[in-house]
């Protein structure tokens, strides 16, 4: 019997009898990282990395929970665990599995660049490597994301110096903290809406932020005017965007590297920005491992697979319930 | 071409028309004039023909980028646009290039009579060289059909603006076929020169759709009431003895239709009539599919002249002893084109005097809408009578009011993903219809649902694939849509048998199961 399983409700290990990043209800679940397709509700039991201890309480509410540090090896009837970074978000791990003498990684989701908020990706020896390969395609090419950051301080300046509001979009948990973290406070204020306020505020206990100013019904428009607003991407085009008065859109997501999607999203600037590896990022990540065995989750999954067997590895595929394949669907990005 | 992908950049950057307005004036006015005039024929859909095929610029892209076919194949139909996809495979380097628009284009033009190494050697050069967004520029020159979102008609506007020219008087400047090749940017647009117009077209006025409430508000009195003719639309002039037909398409089409040689003899100088081209199988009007087939062909033999002659129906006046008449209204403008045919009644011209109806109520004229099947017409065409030749599409003077489509529940069978804006999203449909116990393929749509209904497509799509064919996907039969259509003919080119017009997805049919879509044979039940 294989180490880990690919069952209905989830990845299994079935020596130790626990789940790691199950969707459905389970006793003892292994968690890698926050967000909603990864860390779900109703499992009895959950570990996870120290840091995202408080990030799932606060979405998952009342929850028996266990934090771990990175390396720090236990024991789950004989089956030995570890959380390693993985560079995905803040408290973000990649879970090591190791039995008699065989190892496998299951990388959650995970990015190769330092986002100067969360503890820098760490490849992790291995026999088996479960990969996400949500931008596991060759056109998927990321840019100095320092670039990418003087470009929206760019854009945030020319828009002050036009009296426009920049309202910046991104996922409540990750996106918009990275990109909070490398704003320059010097250009303005940095007001934010409700939903990515309460994450950051969990997060300030771990990473020192630029301060935030929540926008309530009592904020006057002309006190945001020219300054930033950070937000999730639902509030495109609503009523809440519109009382905001003259804005610029900026929306960043590694999606906006297309160009269609880019048009469909309608913003008038799109970052390229993202906590996911790139193709090169993929690859390199799985060459660092050693690995014989790749197993895809979520992505590009099929071509993602037949390229790396055309390279030798003994890799396949693996459906799971994690979101990723277009932009339209993703959580994450 | 710095300065043209930066301008395209800018485009791309903002949804704002007045912003987009602003960008294009912008580079019109500080740009040299052969470039500027290279970008109005860009934007205007005119381009250079190719130096290569597509199939060779995928071979050589990857190659540079170090894929095997298969992968760069999977990437371009993920991508859905050629040049994008190579705009983003080719690997950046440091390099740069100082070419201008025209200097890169006209390389390109001379690049087209070399070997293939030559040309090999150029274009992987120019990618290296250039930035990313000026590799995405590059390759849709190179790749034809420049399609960014940007309308000619806001071309035009911007146009406008930067050279203090009214819009409309720029729009008729630029129609009919030039290209900077063979004109500067002065003689087209600033000062044209009289030899040039002799071929010139107007600029054709296009109607909008009637609205819900336009019934309510509109009076019948102030309407002129025409069929409206089911064929091509053409504008034909006859300057100083020459004959000259333009599509719609802004295409010279008076080869097509040597039938019409005689106007050239028949009619003064400066006459230009605007109607619809239509085909009269054994003496009476034919369907669309009857004109396809003489379009279609690059000669036009004997016979197919004799199967299917074509007639011209005229339904507007336009020139008339050279005079523009586009600014007096339609109803003296029908009077002039009465008295046009009166005077040449004799000639035995090959066109036709497209009635003009008065009605005193709506209910009336829905009856003659009513007609439509046996006058062999769409529909109708409502114009007011006062109204001036307009430039494009403004609404408010002439409307359409179509018969209603024929419709027919079909089932989805197989889905590939769509270009531009629905890049990475299965878009393109192929519906399928009962025939003994199968499902035919009858047609492919590609419009009529919403964005959020294209996602839950998509969703299915992705998670009910039988079988993959490249971009297509063949899907579980389960989803039925009511397919709506213009025309019906029988074809011998189509498996069904049957060739719709126009077809496109009136409603998804959530209350219906496969079993309850129709047959092939009650389509064929619609044919006429």
């Amino acid at each position: 019997m294989p180490l880990l399983e690919f069952t209905s409700r989830g990845i299994y290990c079935a020596a130790a009898d626990v789940y790691l990043d199950p969707w459905k209800k389970v006793v003892k679940a292994l968690i890698t990282h926050g967000h909603s397709d990864h860390a779900r509700w109703g499992h009895q039991q959950y570990i996870t990395h120290h840091d995202n201890v408080p990030i799932i309480q606060h979405r998952l509410g009342k929850i028996v929970v266990a934090g771990k540090a990175y390396g720090e090896c236990f024991k789950v009837n004989g089956v030995t665990f570890s959380f390693h970074p993985a560079g995905h978000v803040p408290g973000s791990s990649q879970i090591r599995v190791e039995h008699r003498g065989e190892v496998w990684v299951f990388t959650g989701d995970y990015k190769l660049e330092n986002d100067g908020i969360s503890t820098p990706f760490e490849p992790v020896p291995c026999h088996t490597f479960i990969t996400e390969c949500t931008f596991g395609l060759p056109v998927f090419d990321w840019q100095n994301p320092t670039l990418v950051h003087q470009q929206i301080n760019q854009w945030w300046a020319a828009n002050k110096a036009a009296g426009v509001t920049s309202l910046l979009m991104g996922y409540s948990l990750g996106k918009i903290q990275r990109l909070l973290k490398h704003l320059d406070p010097c250009i303005g204020n940095i007001f934010t809406h409700g939903a990515p306020e309460k994450m950051t505020q969990v997060l300030r206990a771990q990473i020192d932020f630029p301060d935030t100013r929540l926008i309530t019904r009592e904020t006057n428009k002309k006190e945001i005017q020219g300054n930033m607003v950070l937000a999730p991407p639902a509030v495109m085009g609503s009523a809440w965007a519109k009382k905001l008065g003259t804005i610029s859109t900026g929306y960043a997501s590694g999606w906006m590297a297309f160009r269609g999607a880019r048009r469909r999203r309608a913003v008038d600037k799109a970052f390229v920005l993202s906590d996911h590896a790139d193709w090169k990022g993929l690859l390199q990540a799985i060459e660092a491992t050693a690995c014989e065995n790749v197993i895809t989750t979520h992505g590009y999954t099929d071509i993602f697979a037949q390229y790396l067997r055309e390279k030798g590895w003994n890799a396949r595929t693996e459906k799971t319930q994690y979101e990723a394949e277009t932009p339209e669907t993703s959580l994450t990005e | 071409m710095k300065a043209f992908a930066q301008l395209i950049d800018a485009l791309d950057s903002t949804n704002k028309t007045t912003q987009k307005v602003d960008l294009l004036a912008d580079y019109f006015r500080t740009t040299s004039r052969t470039d500027a005039l290279w970008a109005v024929a860009l934007l205007s859909h005119r381009r250079p023909s190719r130096p290569v095929t597509t199939t060779l610029l995928r071979q050589w892209a990857a190659e540079v980028a170090g894929l095997s076919t298969w992968l760069f194949e999977e990437a371009y139909h993920i991508v859905g646009d050629l040049a994008e996809t190579i705009a983003l495979l080719v690997p950046n380097t440091q390099s740069h290039s100082q070419e201008s628009l025209a200097e890169t284009i006209a390389t390109l033009i001379a690049l087209k009579n070399k070997e293939e190494p030559e040309k090999k050697a150029y274009i992987l050069a120019r990618w290296q060289q250039l930035s990313s967004t000026e590799r995405f520029v590059f390759n849709k020159i190179l790749t034809g059909g420049f399609r960014i979102g940007i309308s000619q008609k806001l071309m035009t506007r911007a146009l406008g603006q930067a050279l203090e020219l009214d819009e409309n008087t720029l729009a008729h400047r630029l129609m009919g076929q030039w290209s900077p090749e063979n004109t500067r940017f002065e003689d087209l647009l600033i000062t044209p020169k009289a030899a040039d117009q002799l071929s010139r077209p107007y600029p054709f006025y296009l109607a909008y759709a009637v609205e819900d409430d336009f019934f309510d508000k509109q009076s019948v009195t102030e309407y002129h009431i025409e069929h409206k003719w089911d064929g091509m639309r053409g504008q034909l002039i006859v300057r100083e003895g020459q004959l000259f037909l333009w599509s719609r398409g802004e295409e010279l089409i008076t080869n097509k239709f040597p039938e019409f040689a005689p106007f050239a003899q028949q009619l003064p100088s400066g006459t230009v009539l605007d109607g619809e081209i239509l085909p009269y199988p054994k003496g009476v009007i034919g369907n669309f599919n009857d004109l396809q087939k003489r379009i279609g062909r690059k000669t036009v033999g004997a016979k197919l002249l004799r199967d299917i002659p074509t007639r011209f129906m005229i339904y507007d006046l336009l020139e008339w002893e050279g005079k523009d008449y586009r600014n007096e209204p339609l109803w003296k403008r029908q009077q002039q084109l009465a008295h046009l045919f009166e005077r040449y009644s004799e000639q035995e011209l090959p066109w036709e005097h497209s009635n003009v109806l008065q009605f005193d109520h709506w209910d009336a004229v829905a009856t003659e809408r009513n007609r439509a099947p046996e006058m062999r017409s769409e529909g109708l065409m409502l114009k007011k009578r006062d109204s001036i030749y307009a430039v494009g599409r403004k609404k408010g003077a002439w409307w359409k009011w179509k018969s209603d489509p024929k419709t027919i529940d079909a089932v989805l069978t197989y889905a590939m993903r769509g270009h531009g804006r629905r890049t990475n999203l299965y878009t393109d449909y192929t519906f399928g219809l009962w025939d003994e116990g199968q499902l035919v393929t009858f047609a492919k749509a590609y419009s009529g649902l919403t964005d959020k209904e294209i996602r839950e497509v998509d969703r299915f799509v992705k998670q009910n694939t039988l079988a993959r064919f490249g971009p297509v996907r063949e899907v579980t039969p389960q989803l039925v849509f009511e397919i709506a259509f213009e025309g019906i003919a029988a074809s011998s080119r189509h498996k069904s048998g049957v060739a719709v017009r126009f077809p496109r997805i009136l409603r998804w049919r959530h209350d219906k199961k496969i079993e309850g879509a129709n047959s092939l044979s009650d389509l064929k039940e619609l044919l006429p």
